[in-house]
Protein backbone atom coordinates (compact mmCIF):
# COMPACT_ATOMS: atom_id res chain seq x y z
CA UNK A 1 0.00 0.00 0.00
CA UNK A 2 1.27 3.46 -0.78
CA UNK A 3 0.86 6.83 0.79
CA UNK A 4 -2.00 8.63 -0.83
CA UNK A 5 -0.86 10.81 -3.70
CA UNK A 6 -1.62 14.46 -3.04
CA UNK A 7 -1.37 15.33 -6.72
CA UNK A 8 -4.93 16.19 -7.66
CA UNK A 9 -4.18 15.66 -11.34
CA UNK A 10 -3.60 11.97 -10.68
CA UNK A 11 -6.89 10.22 -11.17
CA UNK A 12 -7.30 7.43 -8.65
CA UNK A 13 -4.77 6.32 -6.12
CA UNK A 14 -2.89 3.22 -7.19
CA UNK A 15 -3.33 0.67 -4.42
CA UNK A 16 0.00 -1.10 -4.36
CA UNK A 17 -1.31 -4.51 -3.46
CA UNK A 18 -2.96 -7.69 -4.65
CA UNK A 19 -5.78 -9.19 -2.59
CA UNK A 20 -8.24 -11.93 -3.33
CA UNK A 21 -10.83 -14.21 -1.82
CA UNK A 22 -12.53 -17.30 -3.23
CA UNK A 23 -15.15 -19.73 -1.96
CA UNK A 24 -14.72 -23.47 -2.25
CA UNK A 25 -16.79 -26.43 -1.20
CA UNK A 26 -17.02 -25.98 2.57
CA UNK A 27 -15.01 -22.83 3.12
CA UNK A 28 -13.28 -19.79 1.80
CA UNK A 29 -9.68 -18.77 1.07
CA UNK A 30 -8.61 -15.16 1.51
CA UNK A 31 -5.13 -13.93 0.69
CA UNK A 32 -2.83 -11.05 -0.13
CA UNK A 33 0.75 -10.14 -0.97
CA UNK A 34 2.98 -8.53 1.67
CA UNK A 35 4.55 -5.45 0.13
CA UNK A 36 4.10 -1.88 1.32
CA UNK A 37 5.69 0.73 -0.91
CA UNK A 38 6.09 4.47 -0.97
CA UNK A 39 5.25 5.89 -4.36
CA UNK A 40 6.22 2.68 -6.08
CA UNK A 41 9.90 3.54 -5.56
CA UNK A 42 10.81 2.25 -2.15
CA UNK A 43 9.55 -0.88 -0.46
CA UNK A 44 8.85 0.21 3.08
CA UNK A 45 7.91 -3.26 4.25
CA UNK A 46 8.43 -6.66 2.69
CA UNK A 47 6.36 -8.60 5.15
CA UNK A 48 3.26 -6.75 6.14
CA UNK A 49 0.11 -8.77 6.69
CA UNK A 50 -2.84 -7.26 4.90
CA UNK A 51 -5.23 -9.99 6.04
CA UNK A 52 -6.86 -8.85 9.27
CA UNK A 53 -9.04 -10.87 11.60
CA UNK A 54 -12.21 -8.99 12.52
CA UNK A 55 -13.86 -11.91 14.31
CA UNK A 56 -13.24 -15.58 15.03
CA UNK A 57 -14.19 -16.79 11.57
CA UNK A 58 -14.32 -13.54 9.61
CA UNK A 59 -11.28 -11.95 7.99
CA UNK A 60 -10.82 -8.99 5.75
CA UNK A 61 -8.15 -7.81 3.34
CA UNK A 62 -7.35 -4.17 2.91
CA UNK A 63 -6.40 -2.20 -0.17
CA UNK A 64 -5.72 1.49 -0.54
CA UNK A 65 -4.28 3.86 2.00
CA UNK A 66 -2.81 1.81 4.83
CA UNK A 67 -3.69 4.42 7.44
CA UNK A 68 -7.33 4.59 6.39
CA UNK A 69 -7.64 0.82 6.16
CA UNK A 70 -6.21 0.24 9.62
CA UNK A 71 -8.45 2.88 11.16
CA UNK A 72 -11.54 1.43 9.54
CA UNK A 73 -10.76 -2.16 10.52
CA UNK A 74 -10.11 -1.11 14.10
CA UNK A 75 -13.52 0.55 14.25
CA UNK A 76 -15.15 -2.40 12.51
CA UNK A 77 -13.62 -4.89 14.96
CA UNK A 78 -15.05 -2.94 17.85
CA UNK A 79 -18.52 -2.64 16.33
CA UNK A 80 -18.58 -6.32 15.47
CA UNK A 81 -17.53 -7.58 18.87
CA UNK A 82 -20.12 -5.33 20.50
CA UNK A 83 -22.78 -6.57 18.08
CA UNK A 84 -21.81 -10.15 18.76
CA UNK A 85 -22.09 -9.67 22.53
CA UNK A 86 -25.50 -8.06 22.16
CA UNK A 87 -26.80 -10.80 19.88
CA UNK A 88 -25.16 -13.55 21.97
CA UNK A 89 -24.12 -15.30 18.79
CA UNK A 90 -21.19 -15.01 16.38
CA UNK A 91 -21.83 -12.32 13.77
CA UNK A 92 -22.79 -13.10 10.21
CA UNK A 93 -20.22 -12.44 7.49
CA UNK A 94 -22.63 -10.03 5.86
CA UNK A 95 -22.86 -8.15 9.14
CA UNK A 96 -19.09 -7.65 9.11
CA UNK A 97 -19.20 -6.53 5.50
CA UNK A 98 -22.08 -4.16 6.27
CA UNK A 99 -20.17 -2.59 9.13
CA UNK A 100 -17.28 -1.90 6.77
CA UNK A 101 -19.66 -0.66 4.12
CA UNK A 102 -21.31 1.82 6.45
CA UNK A 103 -17.97 3.19 7.57
CA UNK A 104 -16.73 3.48 3.98
CA UNK A 105 -19.91 4.99 2.58
CA UNK A 106 -20.53 7.53 5.32
CA UNK A 107 -16.94 8.73 5.16
CA UNK A 108 -16.43 8.33 1.44
CA UNK A 109 -15.04 11.84 0.99
CA UNK A 110 -12.17 11.33 3.40
CA UNK A 111 -11.37 7.65 2.97
CA UNK A 112 -9.36 5.85 0.30
CA UNK A 113 -9.76 2.24 1.32
CA UNK A 114 -11.37 -0.84 -0.18
CA UNK A 115 -11.96 -4.20 1.49
CA UNK A 116 -12.65 -7.80 0.75
CA UNK A 117 -14.43 -9.61 3.57
CA UNK A 118 -14.56 -13.39 3.75
CA UNK A 119 -15.66 -15.82 6.36
CA UNK A 120 -17.91 -18.62 7.48
CA UNK A 121 -21.16 -18.40 9.42
CA UNK A 122 -23.88 -20.83 10.39
CA UNK A 123 -26.59 -19.26 8.29
CA UNK A 124 -25.05 -19.17 4.80
CA UNK A 125 -21.75 -20.99 5.12
CA UNK A 126 -18.72 -19.61 3.30
CA UNK A 127 -19.15 -16.17 1.75
CA UNK A 128 -17.10 -13.41 0.14
CA UNK A 129 -18.11 -9.76 0.02
CA UNK A 130 -16.34 -6.83 -1.55
CA UNK A 131 -16.60 -3.21 -0.41
CA UNK A 132 -14.69 -1.07 -2.91
CA UNK A 133 -13.90 2.65 -2.70
CA UNK A 134 -17.16 4.54 -2.35
CA UNK A 135 -18.91 2.00 -0.17
CA UNK A 136 -20.81 -0.40 -2.41
CA UNK A 137 -21.40 -3.91 -1.08
CA UNK A 138 -21.49 -6.91 -3.40
CA UNK A 139 -21.34 -10.63 -2.65
CA UNK A 140 -19.45 -12.75 -5.14
CA UNK A 141 -18.07 -16.31 -5.19
CA UNK A 142 -14.62 -14.97 -6.04
CA UNK A 143 -13.19 -11.50 -6.08
CA UNK A 144 -9.83 -9.78 -6.57
CA UNK A 145 -8.64 -6.29 -5.73
CA UNK A 146 -5.69 -3.92 -5.60
CA UNK A 147 -3.38 -2.75 -8.35
CA UNK A 148 -2.03 -6.22 -9.05
CA UNK A 149 -5.50 -7.57 -9.70
CA UNK A 150 -5.75 -6.15 -13.25
CA UNK A 151 -3.16 -8.67 -14.42
CA UNK A 152 -5.04 -11.67 -13.14
CA UNK A 153 -8.61 -11.00 -14.26
CA UNK A 154 -8.13 -13.28 -17.24
CA UNK A 155 -6.53 -16.00 -15.12
CA UNK A 156 -9.26 -15.87 -12.46
CA UNK A 157 -12.07 -15.86 -15.04
CA UNK A 158 -10.57 -18.86 -16.77
CA UNK A 159 -9.45 -20.90 -13.77
CA UNK A 160 -12.02 -20.37 -11.01
CA UNK A 161 -14.72 -23.00 -10.75
CA UNK A 162 -17.39 -23.03 -8.03
CA UNK A 163 -17.20 -25.90 -5.49
CA UNK A 164 -13.53 -26.72 -5.85
CA UNK A 165 -11.82 -28.74 -3.16
CA UNK A 166 -9.77 -27.04 -0.45
CA UNK A 167 -6.44 -27.97 -2.04
CA UNK A 168 -7.52 -26.86 -5.52
CA UNK A 169 -8.70 -23.53 -4.18
CA UNK A 170 -5.53 -22.97 -2.18
CA UNK A 171 -3.44 -23.74 -5.26
CA UNK A 172 -5.61 -21.44 -7.37
CA UNK A 173 -5.19 -18.58 -4.89
CA UNK A 174 -1.43 -19.10 -4.57
CA UNK A 175 -1.03 -19.17 -8.36
CA UNK A 176 -3.12 -16.04 -8.81
CA UNK A 177 -1.12 -14.12 -6.22
CA UNK A 178 2.17 -15.34 -7.70
CA UNK A 179 1.14 -14.26 -11.19
CA UNK A 180 0.06 -10.82 -10.00
CA UNK A 181 3.24 -10.33 -7.97
CA UNK A 182 5.21 -11.31 -11.06
CA UNK A 183 3.75 -8.50 -13.12
CA UNK A 184 2.93 -5.73 -10.63
CA UNK A 185 5.96 -3.96 -9.23
CA UNK A 186 4.13 -2.72 -6.13
CA UNK A 187 2.97 -6.19 -5.11
CA UNK A 188 5.42 -8.77 -3.84
CA UNK A 189 7.04 -10.47 -0.91
CA UNK A 190 5.28 -13.50 0.52
CA UNK A 191 1.77 -14.74 -0.04
CA UNK A 192 -0.40 -14.63 3.08
CA UNK A 193 -3.37 -16.97 2.86
CA UNK A 194 -6.08 -17.82 5.37
CA UNK A 195 -8.41 -20.78 4.96
CA UNK A 196 -11.70 -20.47 6.87
CA UNK A 197 -14.05 -23.39 7.29
CA UNK A 198 -16.72 -24.49 9.73
CA UNK A 199 -14.11 -26.12 11.92
CA UNK A 200 -11.75 -23.20 12.16
CA UNK A 201 -9.10 -21.03 10.65
CA UNK A 202 -5.71 -21.93 9.15
CA UNK A 203 -2.94 -19.53 8.16
CA UNK A 204 -0.69 -20.45 5.26
CA UNK A 205 2.34 -18.34 4.38
CA UNK A 206 4.16 -19.06 1.13
CA UNK A 207 7.58 -17.41 1.04
CA UNK A 208 8.76 -15.76 -2.16
CA UNK A 209 11.11 -18.52 -3.21
CA UNK A 210 8.45 -21.21 -2.75
CA UNK A 211 5.89 -19.44 -4.92
CA UNK A 212 5.01 -21.24 -8.16
CA UNK A 213 7.16 -20.16 -11.07
CA UNK A 214 5.70 -19.48 -14.47
CA UNK A 215 7.18 -19.07 -17.90
CA UNK A 216 8.73 -15.64 -17.99
CA UNK A 217 9.90 -14.34 -21.33
CA UNK B 1 -11.15 3.80 -31.68
CA UNK B 2 -12.30 6.28 -29.09
CA UNK B 3 -12.44 9.93 -29.92
CA UNK B 4 -10.61 12.60 -28.02
CA UNK B 5 -11.56 16.15 -28.88
CA UNK B 6 -8.39 17.94 -29.94
CA UNK B 7 -8.81 21.62 -30.76
CA UNK B 8 -12.52 20.98 -31.06
CA UNK B 9 -12.07 18.29 -33.72
CA UNK B 10 -12.82 14.66 -32.93
CA UNK B 11 -9.98 12.31 -33.75
CA UNK B 12 -10.42 8.57 -33.77
CA UNK B 13 -8.17 6.51 -31.56
CA UNK B 14 -7.81 2.81 -31.17
CA UNK B 15 -5.83 2.55 -27.91
CA UNK B 16 -8.39 0.36 -26.27
CA UNK B 17 -7.92 -2.98 -27.95
CA UNK B 18 -6.47 -6.43 -27.38
CA UNK B 19 -3.79 -7.79 -29.70
CA UNK B 20 -1.56 -10.81 -29.33
CA UNK B 21 1.18 -12.67 -31.17
CA UNK B 22 2.94 -15.97 -30.39
CA UNK B 23 5.77 -17.92 -31.98
CA UNK B 24 5.58 -21.64 -32.53
CA UNK B 25 8.00 -24.01 -34.20
CA UNK B 26 7.45 -23.25 -37.85
CA UNK B 27 5.55 -19.97 -37.72
CA UNK B 28 3.54 -17.47 -35.74
CA UNK B 29 -0.06 -17.06 -34.62
CA UNK B 30 -1.59 -13.61 -34.25
CA UNK B 31 -4.95 -12.52 -32.87
CA UNK B 32 -6.99 -9.42 -32.13
CA UNK B 33 -10.45 -8.25 -31.12
CA UNK B 34 -12.51 -6.21 -33.58
CA UNK B 35 -13.86 -3.17 -31.78
CA UNK B 36 -13.18 0.42 -32.78
CA UNK B 37 -14.78 3.03 -30.56
CA UNK B 38 -15.41 6.72 -31.03
CA UNK B 39 -16.07 7.74 -27.46
CA UNK B 40 -18.91 5.51 -26.28
CA UNK B 41 -20.03 4.66 -29.82
CA UNK B 42 -18.61 1.59 -31.48
CA UNK B 43 -17.65 2.95 -34.87
CA UNK B 44 -16.70 -0.43 -36.29
CA UNK B 45 -17.55 -3.71 -34.59
CA UNK B 46 -15.80 -5.88 -37.17
CA UNK B 47 -12.48 -4.07 -37.54
CA UNK B 48 -9.53 -5.92 -38.97
CA UNK B 49 -6.53 -5.01 -36.85
CA UNK B 50 -4.28 -7.62 -38.44
CA UNK B 51 -2.67 -5.90 -41.40
CA UNK B 52 -0.51 -7.60 -44.03
CA UNK B 53 2.82 -5.91 -44.67
CA UNK B 54 4.25 -8.53 -46.99
CA UNK B 55 3.44 -12.08 -48.07
CA UNK B 56 4.53 -13.66 -44.80
CA UNK B 57 4.69 -10.63 -42.50
CA UNK B 58 1.76 -9.10 -40.62
CA UNK B 59 1.38 -6.40 -38.03
CA UNK B 60 -1.16 -6.06 -35.20
CA UNK B 61 -2.17 -2.45 -34.60
CA UNK B 62 -3.08 -0.67 -31.37
CA UNK B 63 -3.08 3.03 -30.61
CA UNK B 64 -4.35 5.72 -32.91
CA UNK B 65 -6.02 4.17 -35.94
CA UNK B 66 -4.87 6.97 -38.20
CA UNK B 67 -1.27 6.79 -36.98
CA UNK B 68 -1.00 3.03 -37.28
CA UNK B 69 -2.58 2.94 -40.72
CA UNK B 70 -0.21 5.62 -41.95
CA UNK B 71 2.85 3.87 -40.52
CA UNK B 72 1.76 0.52 -41.91
CA UNK B 73 1.33 2.05 -45.37
CA UNK B 74 4.80 3.58 -45.24
CA UNK B 75 6.42 0.36 -44.05
CA UNK B 76 4.58 -1.70 -46.67
CA UNK B 77 5.99 0.55 -49.36
CA UNK B 78 9.51 0.56 -47.94
CA UNK B 79 9.53 -3.20 -47.43
CA UNK B 80 8.16 -3.92 -50.89
CA UNK B 81 10.85 -1.77 -52.47
CA UNK B 82 13.57 -3.38 -50.34
CA UNK B 83 12.35 -6.86 -51.26
CA UNK B 84 12.52 -6.09 -54.99
CA UNK B 85 16.04 -4.71 -54.61
CA UNK B 86 17.11 -7.79 -52.69
CA UNK B 87 15.29 -10.11 -55.07
CA UNK B 88 14.16 -12.29 -52.20
CA UNK B 89 11.48 -12.21 -49.47
CA UNK B 90 12.29 -9.72 -46.71
CA UNK B 91 13.19 -10.68 -43.14
CA UNK B 92 10.72 -10.12 -40.31
CA UNK B 93 13.47 -8.34 -38.43
CA UNK B 94 13.79 -5.86 -41.31
CA UNK B 95 10.07 -5.11 -41.18
CA UNK B 96 10.26 -4.67 -37.42
CA UNK B 97 13.17 -2.29 -37.74
CA UNK B 98 11.34 -0.23 -40.34
CA UNK B 99 8.40 0.10 -37.94
CA UNK B 100 10.73 1.01 -35.15
CA UNK B 101 12.51 3.64 -37.23
CA UNK B 102 9.26 5.47 -37.99
CA UNK B 103 7.84 5.05 -34.49
CA UNK B 104 10.99 6.30 -32.81
CA UNK B 105 11.68 9.21 -35.14
CA UNK B 106 8.17 10.57 -34.78
CA UNK B 107 7.63 9.41 -31.21
CA UNK B 108 6.36 12.84 -30.07
CA UNK B 109 3.59 12.96 -32.64
CA UNK B 110 2.56 9.34 -32.77
CA UNK B 111 0.53 7.03 -30.58
CA UNK B 112 1.18 3.58 -31.97
CA UNK B 113 1.76 0.22 -30.31
CA UNK B 114 2.51 -2.43 -32.91
CA UNK B 115 3.30 -6.14 -32.90
CA UNK B 116 5.18 -7.34 -36.00
CA UNK B 117 4.95 -11.07 -36.65
CA UNK B 118 5.84 -13.30 -39.56
CA UNK B 119 7.91 -16.09 -41.01
CA UNK B 120 11.16 -15.93 -42.95
CA UNK B 121 13.63 -18.50 -44.14
CA UNK B 122 16.48 -17.43 -41.92
CA UNK B 123 14.93 -17.49 -38.44
CA UNK B 124 11.51 -19.05 -38.91
CA UNK B 125 8.59 -17.62 -36.96
CA UNK B 126 9.35 -14.39 -35.09
CA UNK B 127 7.39 -11.86 -33.04
CA UNK B 128 8.71 -8.35 -32.47
CA UNK B 129 7.12 -5.81 -30.17
CA UNK B 130 7.29 -2.08 -31.01
CA UNK B 131 5.43 -0.31 -28.20
CA UNK B 132 4.62 3.38 -27.84
CA UNK B 133 7.93 5.27 -27.79
CA UNK B 134 9.64 3.18 -30.41
CA UNK B 135 11.47 0.39 -28.58
CA UNK B 136 12.08 -2.86 -30.42
CA UNK B 137 12.30 -6.22 -28.70
CA UNK B 138 11.80 -9.76 -29.86
CA UNK B 139 9.61 -11.92 -27.61
CA UNK B 140 8.24 -15.43 -28.08
CA UNK B 141 4.85 -14.18 -26.95
CA UNK B 142 3.58 -10.63 -26.74
CA UNK B 143 0.27 -8.97 -25.90
CA UNK B 144 -0.73 -5.35 -26.44
CA UNK B 145 -3.49 -2.82 -26.13
CA UNK B 146 -5.57 -1.89 -23.10
CA UNK B 147 -7.18 -5.31 -22.83
CA UNK B 148 -3.78 -6.92 -22.48
CA UNK B 149 -3.38 -5.96 -18.80
CA UNK B 150 -6.12 -8.41 -17.86
CA UNK B 151 -4.49 -11.38 -19.49
CA UNK B 152 -0.87 -11.13 -18.35
CA UNK B 153 -1.54 -13.60 -15.55
CA UNK B 154 -3.38 -15.96 -17.89
CA UNK B 155 -0.58 -15.81 -20.46
CA UNK B 156 2.19 -16.27 -17.90
CA UNK B 157 0.52 -19.40 -16.56
CA UNK B 158 -0.65 -20.92 -19.83
CA UNK B 159 2.12 -20.24 -22.32
CA UNK B 160 4.73 -22.93 -22.64
CA UNK B 161 7.52 -22.95 -25.19
CA UNK B 162 7.26 -25.44 -28.09
CA UNK B 163 3.50 -25.51 -28.48
CA UNK B 164 1.89 -26.70 -31.69
CA UNK B 165 0.06 -24.40 -34.07
CA UNK B 166 -3.37 -25.56 -32.91
CA UNK B 167 -2.48 -25.10 -29.26
CA UNK B 168 -1.34 -21.56 -30.06
CA UNK B 169 -4.57 -20.80 -31.89
CA UNK B 170 -6.62 -22.09 -28.99
CA UNK B 171 -4.60 -20.14 -26.47
CA UNK B 172 -4.88 -16.92 -28.50
CA UNK B 173 -8.63 -17.30 -28.91
CA UNK B 174 -9.05 -17.98 -25.18
CA UNK B 175 -6.87 -15.07 -24.12
CA UNK B 176 -8.49 -12.53 -26.44
CA UNK B 177 -11.95 -13.70 -25.32
CA UNK B 178 -11.01 -13.27 -21.66
CA UNK B 179 -9.70 -9.78 -22.33
CA UNK B 180 -12.82 -8.89 -24.31
CA UNK B 181 -14.98 -9.96 -21.41
CA UNK B 182 -13.26 -7.60 -19.00
CA UNK B 183 -12.14 -4.68 -21.16
CA UNK B 184 -15.02 -2.44 -22.16
CA UNK B 185 -13.13 -1.21 -25.18
CA UNK B 186 -12.39 -4.63 -26.66
CA UNK B 187 -15.11 -6.75 -28.16
CA UNK B 188 -16.83 -8.05 -31.26
CA UNK B 189 -15.25 -11.07 -32.90
CA UNK B 190 -11.84 -12.64 -32.52
CA UNK B 191 -9.71 -12.49 -35.64
CA UNK B 192 -6.90 -15.02 -35.90
CA UNK B 193 -4.17 -15.63 -38.43
CA UNK B 194 -1.37 -18.15 -38.62
CA UNK B 195 1.70 -17.52 -40.76
CA UNK B 196 4.18 -20.20 -41.80
CA UNK B 197 6.30 -21.10 -44.77
CA UNK B 198 3.18 -22.50 -46.45
CA UNK B 199 1.40 -19.18 -46.31
CA UNK B 200 -1.22 -17.36 -44.28
CA UNK B 201 -4.42 -18.86 -42.89
CA UNK B 202 -7.02 -16.49 -41.51
CA UNK B 203 -10.07 -17.24 -39.44
CA UNK B 204 -12.77 -15.47 -37.47
CA UNK B 205 -14.46 -16.65 -34.30
CA UNK B 206 -17.90 -15.09 -33.93
CA UNK B 207 -19.33 -13.85 -30.65
CA UNK B 208 -21.54 -16.85 -30.01
CA UNK B 209 -18.71 -19.29 -30.73
CA UNK B 210 -16.27 -17.79 -28.25
CA UNK B 211 -15.15 -19.97 -25.34
CA UNK B 212 -17.31 -19.36 -22.28
CA UNK B 213 -16.03 -18.96 -18.77
CA UNK B 214 -17.58 -19.23 -15.34
CA UNK B 215 -19.59 -16.07 -14.88
CA UNK B 216 -19.23 -14.50 -11.45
Amino acid sequence: MEKRSVDSRVRGVSTGTTILAATFDGGVVIGSDSRASIGGEYVSSKTINKVVQVHDQIFCCMAGSLADAQAVTKAAKFHLSFHSVQMETPPLVIAAASVLQELCYNNKEELQAGFITAGWDRKKGPQVYVVPLGGMLVGQPVTIGGSGSTYIYGYVDAKYKPNMSREECLQFATNALALAMGRDNVSGGVAHLVVITETGVEHVVVPGNKLPKFHNE
Amino acid sequence: MDSVPVNGVLRSRLIETTIMALEYDGGVVIGADSRTTTGAYIANRVTDKLTPIHDRIFCCRSGSAADTQAIADVVTYQLGFHSIELDEPPLVETAANLFRASCYRYREELTAGILVAGWDRRKGGQVYCVPIGGMLVRQPVSVGGSGSSYIYGFMDSNYKPNMTKDQCLELTAAAVSLAMERDGSSGGVVRLASISKDGVERRVILGNQLPKYSTH
